[in-house]
């Protein structure tokens, strides 16, 4: 009996007349494709396309097809249904997999467009006149009181005004990729950029290394289920606290991060023993009602005299009543996360299967909050498929304050989307704890591009709101009116607040 | 609804849709525009010059827009009385405009040629796009004043200003001349707002004294004005003072400060490629 | 109902077709064919005057300003709202009622009758004029709330205003509160500002304070209701440009309560103020900075204690920020404010002779009122031109202050919106 069903994905095609011999693909190959024998041989059933040894050919020889090997069509039985059933047929296992959801759903953010200025208001011209980004981030008060201070002036009441809030340049930060799942060197770059940018990087959940000491007034410090590395100096080292309840690419799962990645590195960082399982279990045990969580808020407020606290949330059927007893129970911010955001490795089934759109949850929370008059109380920050600065815009316009990106992040960073981070064999040496492997990101370079993408994205915003004529990003954020829909259905438009292009 | 009662007619109804009030003496005539739709007024205007007069006086203006506006010619004079309107010489290629008064909005837009000289205040965005002539104005101006100015060949466009300006002066600039002087202005503080030659890529601007560097676009390099530089500003502000009445030597006791584009093309790098 | 040809009107919400109007003209205004049948160029247009000693000026003052700036508009709006006008009945409230047809007068009165005492009601004294044509019904009512409702509302009286006129402009159909405060009117229509003015007979009115406007509607669409100035208790606004932050400005005001049926950026300029003064407390200079907030470059050059304060505004009224050109002339009883936006996109002068403080769009609109001023100048972006009547407190509004939670369940009646969060 054969021993698999499944035929390789891709072929790898070599030009040995161009070939130089050199090795350098199978040296750079994280994957184990090539074996050599005077030249590289390729095993085609190893390679995930991820492009890291077509980068580096000298000789340009290499090209990565599509293998072509015909199956019988069947629009319903697509072949990815019939190689899963194969492979858990083989195996008996839980399909795994890495990165976001890449079912075609319909996107949301495709079907908006923005609008802009002609004739009865001016559009602005960014290159050269102000176009303010800045934006804070944290908890508001109704209002702000003032007194006189006595030389014509005025001056805030005491306790009044906005305090706890993190000042960000541009309203987009780093998503929570935790050390462990990524190198330490992609978390290097991530905080090396985020203090460049005047923005945030977010630790996830796996602690936060030494090496990232200088940078913490730009770090989030995550707090999940698992507790990793979580002591009181961590928490105060952090600008802002977070609690992961959830993630859009597995609601409602926990995490694994296998003993093998626990190195002394990992192993210190997240304060456990070196080669044992990190288990994230699937809830927070301390958290199984809304009012444990406000219990959990004020617990890191009272260690940290009182830091911002975020909760961040996987996007859910009633993500908006759940996002309001967040900020019922004291968090400073809302992290929402589509369903389409990205992940180290969570089960396909989870991934492809569950949760909702991230346009979705950010207009239905950001109605809400307004509903109910909070809107004001907490931050609303939007992650889950942030593809360019488009969606960037959509976001703040549907509601969001601030967006986070992670695998745009990592895609700076030279991911291909290949999809294998859960093998920890990441030849781009990002989702892999593996040395030969992480010294391929070097921060210094790392930190450049992420902030060209941040200021490139930031440009490109800044060039949408001089065209919407106006100045300054709080007057885009929540501004629906600036936004119409193209082949939205009728229910959608309403649920999104958006009206239909022509009205 | 069985009567309907006309409106008197008078200042109430604002402007007056009937032909001005016009006199002739010699080689000059006078306009009373007083109440006087601006489209009657312009029309005496350019029937005055159609007529070969030389001098054009328009008394008792209040708020009538386009004086001036596309006249050619470098032999006639308008001297306007009371406070001119919007667009006041937009597209004038030649004769020179003097107002007895203050000016609103948009003086000298896209002007080819000719003079502007106001003998008071004036508004935001003046000489928007001029590409010559000289527009002089004895006190303050608003915002984005001088903004891209710009000059083609034997056209250089010079504006001085002699109280104080706003934010985004010469804001792209491409050409000419911008000269402010901070003396005549009813305001305290800096002679020049913030964003003050933003986007310039062209031409040159001059203040009297000195200014700080937030208050300049990031595409400008700032220096302190050289003899070199004096030689072109000189019969500028000698022009000027003399049109005023003000002394030139006094004008020049303080050393004046240039700003000029770092770059042609500021933007080189801004941008990468699909 | 029977039907009564002589109170059937034209729905106040009828655009009056801007080639009926041409032919209006060429009929009976020959004097303007060739004008209005190639005019498009303009904005609006608008005036502030306040004689800070309080000295009654005639509505013609108002009216002489705003006709000198007549290209500004294009006949499908003008308005004025005078302040110390109902010297006779100083502490009613007084609102100006636009109805549609007699049953939406009949609507609005049962409101009236079942919460407020009208002490009077009566049509709005006009005179017919050519060029206006398609007026709704116009009736004014002087009235104080009914002491018992006003108590079980549990309410202060300004915040039972407030509502009566969020309640009649989005459910009384036909019925639009064109002003609602004390001592103090709005009158507005579909017509040039000199027609309107002598259509409501402002000759015969005299106020210590006067706002002007001449409309250029480009973005609603030229009925009586939609004319400036908007109002909301003594507030009015006469506003130039367009706010292109409306969308999120709506939204935030929504939040509290308030409702904005017209659809336009003044509506929300209104209701902001009402929200920064009344509501918010805070100082007009203050409330100022919010709605035309300094830049962040400019904050970060002030002094710590002032960036504190104006960090603050920014981040809490981010949202209500009026972003994109604007000149506003907010009045009230007790003076007026000018302001500009925050990089000076619409045009803004101000004026003063003696005691009388003066604004405007343009220079000349000033001149035509003032005959020898003492000082012409032009205001800075965001600096806004504040005019004091001597011995009126201002602005004097009472107490109220619900949080912003509170009033928006009181006013939505988001029952929906309060039910129980489970989480696992």
């Amino acid at each position: 009996m054969p021993i698999s069903l499944i035929q390789p994905e891709f072929k790898v095609e070599i030009d040995y007349d161009k070939c130089h011999k050199c090795g350098r693909c199978v040296q750079q190959c994280g994957w184990g494709v090539y074996s050599f024998n005077e030249r590289p041989i390729p095993d085609d059933s190893k390679c995930r396309a991820c492009h890291r040894c077509v980068t580096y050919c000298p000789a340009h020889c290499i090209v990565i097809k599509k293998n072509d090997l015909a199956l019988r069509d069947n629009a319903n039985w697509t072949s990815a249904l019939r190689k899963s059933v194969w492979r858990q047929a083989e195996t008996g296992g839980v399909m795994l997999a890495g990165m976001g959801n890449d079912k075609p759903y319909q996107s949301v953010f495709d079907h908006l467009v923005l609008d802009a200025c002609q004739v009865t208001n001016p559009s602005i011209d960014p290159l050269r006149e102000p176009m303010e980004l800045r934006t804070y981030l944290g908890r508001k008060p109704d209002n702000v009181e003032v007194e006189p201070d006595g030389a014509g002036g005025y001056k805030l009441k005491e306790g009044a005004g906005v305090t706890n809030n993190i000042k960000l340049e541009t309203p987009m930060i780093f998503s929570p990729m935790s050390y462990g799942s990524v190198s330490l060197n992609v978390h290097k770059s991530l905080a090396m950029a985020a203090e460049r940018c005047g923005i945030l990087m977010n630790t996830g959940e796996g602690g936060l290394h030494a090496d990232l000491y200088p940078y913490q007034d730009n770090v989030i410090v995550q707090v999940a289920s698992g507790r990793f590395g979580v002591n009181p100096e961590y928490l105060n080292r952090g600008a802002a606290m977070e609690i992961k309840v959830g993630q859009g690419a597995k609601p409602g799962i926990g995490g694994h991060l296998p003993g093998e990645k626990i190195n002394k590195e990992v192993s210190e960082t997240r304060m456990i023993p070196q080669g044992s399982d990190a288990i994230s279990p699937a809830p927070h045990h301390d958290i199984y009602s809304i009012e444990d969580l406000r219990q959990l808020i004020y617990s890191l407020k009272e260690a940290t005299g009182y830091k911002p606290v975020g909760v961040k949330i996987a996007a859910v059927h009633n993500v908006a009543a759940i996002a309001s007893g967040i900020v019922r129970a004291g968090a400073d911010y809302v992290y929402l996360d589509g369903f389409k955001g990205g992940t180290g490795a969570a089960p396909q089934i989870i991934r492809d299967h569950v949760g909702l759109p991230i346009e979705i949850a950010i207009a239905v929370v950001d109605q809400r909050l307004r509903d109910e008059g909070i809107r004001n109380q907490a931050s609303i920050i939007a992650a889950g498929s942030i593809r360019s600065s488009a969606d960037f815009a959509k976001a703040i316009a549907l509601g969001a304050d601030v967006v986070a990106i992670g695998s745009a992040a990592l895609m700076a960073l030279g991911c291909h989307m290949c999809q294998g981070c859960h093998t920890g064999s990441c030849s781009w040496g990002l989702t892999t704890q593996k040395p030969e492997l992480t010294r391929r990101v070097d921060p210094e370079w790392g930190a450049e591009r992420l902030s060209n993408l941040v200021h490139a994205w930031s440009h490109e915003l800044q060039e949408i709101l001089g065209a919407l004529g106006v100045n300054s990003v709080e007057s885009l954020r929540g501004s629906r009116e600036r936004l119409r829909a193209i082949g939205l259905d009728e229910q959608t438009c309403k649920i999104i607040g958006v009206k239909p292009a022509g009205m | 609804m069985t009567e309907t009662t006309e409106i008197r007619q008078g200042p109430i109804e604002g402007y007056l849709m009937v032909e001005p009030h016009v006199t002739r003496d010699g080689d000059t005539v006078t306009i009373d525009a007083a109440s006087v739709y601006y489209k009657y007024v312009n029309q005496a205007i350019r029937a005055a010059i159609a007529d070969g007069v030389t001098t054009v006086r328009v008394i008792n203006v209040n708020g009538q827009r386009y004086i001036g506006n596309g006249l050619s010619g470098t032999d006639v004079t308008i001297e306007v009385y009371g406070t001119a309107g919007q667009d006041l010489s937009m597209f004038m290629n030649g004769p020179t405009v003097r107002i007895h008064g203050n000016a609103q909005d948009g003086v000298g837009n896209t002007m080819n040629a000719g003079r502007v000289m106001i003998h008071g205040d004036a508004g935001d965005v003046l000489g928007y796009g001029m590409r010559g002539g000289r527009v002089y104005i004895k006190g303050d101006v608003g915002y984005r004043v001088g903004i891209h100015m710009k000059a083609y060949e034997s056209l250089v466009p010079v504006m001085v200003c002699g109280g104080k300006s706003r934010d985004f002066s010469g804001e792209y600039m491409a050409g000419g001349m911008l000269v402010l002087l901070g003396m005549n202005s009813q305001f305290d503080g800096p002679i020049v707002g913030g964003y003050i030659g933003t986007g310039m890529h062209g031409g040159v601007i001059y203040l009297r004294g000195e200014v700080e560097p937030w208050q300049v676009g990031k595409e400008c390099g700032i220096f302190t004005a050289d003899e070199e530089d004096m030689k072109t500003l000189g019969p500028v502000l000698k022009e000027y003072a003399e049109e005023f009445g003000m002394d030139y030597d006094e004008i020049i006791s303080v050393p004046f400060t240039k700003l000029v584009p770092i770059s042609h093309r500021p933007y080189g790098k801004l941008y990468t490629y699909v | 109902m029977e039907f009564n040809p002589l109170l059937e009107r034209m729905p106040t919400s009828k655009m009056p077709s801007f080639t009926d109007r041409e032919g209006l003209f060429n009929e009976e205004r020959p004097r303007y064919a060739e004008e209005a049948a190639s005019k498009i160029h303009g904005g609006c247009g608008l005036m502030g005057i306040c004689d800070e000693s309080g000295t009654p000026m005639s509505g013609v003052e108002a009216i002489k300003a705003m006709a000198v700036q007549r290209d500004r508009g294009n006949g499908l709006g003008g308005g004025y709202a005078g302040y110390g006008i109902y010297p006779e009945f100083p502490d009613h409230y007084c609102f100006h009622m636009m109805y549609h047809d007699i049953k939406a007068k009949e609507d609005a009165e049962a409101i009236f009758d079942q919460y407020f005492v009208v002490d009077l009601a009566e049509p709005m004294p006009t005179r017919p004029v050519k060029g206006i044509s398609d007026a709704p019904l116009l009736w004014r009512y002087f009235l104080n709330p009914d002491s018992y409702k006003l108590e079980s509302s549990e309410m202060s009286t300004e915040d039972f205003i407030v509502h009566t006129v969020m309640l009649i402009n989005s459910s009384v159909d036909g019925a639009f509160v064109a002003s609602s405060g004390k001592n103090m009117g709005a009158f507005k229509g579909v017509g040039f500002p000199e027609e309107i003015g002598h259509y409501y007979r402002l000759d015969e009115y005299e106020g210590n304070t006067w706002v002007g406007h001449n409309r250029f509607p480009t973005n609603t669409p030229g009925w009586w209701g939609g004319a400036h100035p908007f109002t909301l208790l003594d507030w009015s606004i006469v506003h130039n440009g367009e706010i292109s932050s409306y969308g999120i400005n709506s939204r935030y005001l929504e939040a509290f309560g308030y409702k904005c049926t017209l659809g336009t950026d003044t509506e929300v300029a209104a209701y902001l103020f009402d929200l920064l003064l009344r509501r918010h407390k805070l100082p007009l200079e203050l409330a100022c900075k919010a709605l035309a907030s300094p830049l962040w470059t400019e904050i970060d050059r002030m002094p710590e204690s002032e960036q504190a304060v104006m960090r603050s505004l920014r981040a809490v009224y981010g949202p209500g920020m009026l972003n994109g050109p604007f000149a506003i002339v907010l009045g009230f009883n007790g003076g007026m404010v000018a302001l500009n936006d925050r990089i000076k996109l619409r045009p803004l002068v101000a004026a003063r002779q003696g005691t009388r403080l003066m604004v405007a769009s343009e220079e000349s609109a000033m001149r035509e009122v003032l005959d020898a001023p003492d000082k012409v100048w032009a205001p800075r972006a965001g600096e806004p031109v504040i005019a004091r009547v001597k011995g009126q407190d201002w602005p004097i509004h009472g107490d109220l202050h619900l949080s912003a939670s509170e009033v928006s369940c009181a006013v939505t009646g988001v029952e929906s919106s309060c039910e129980t969060v489970e989480v696992n």
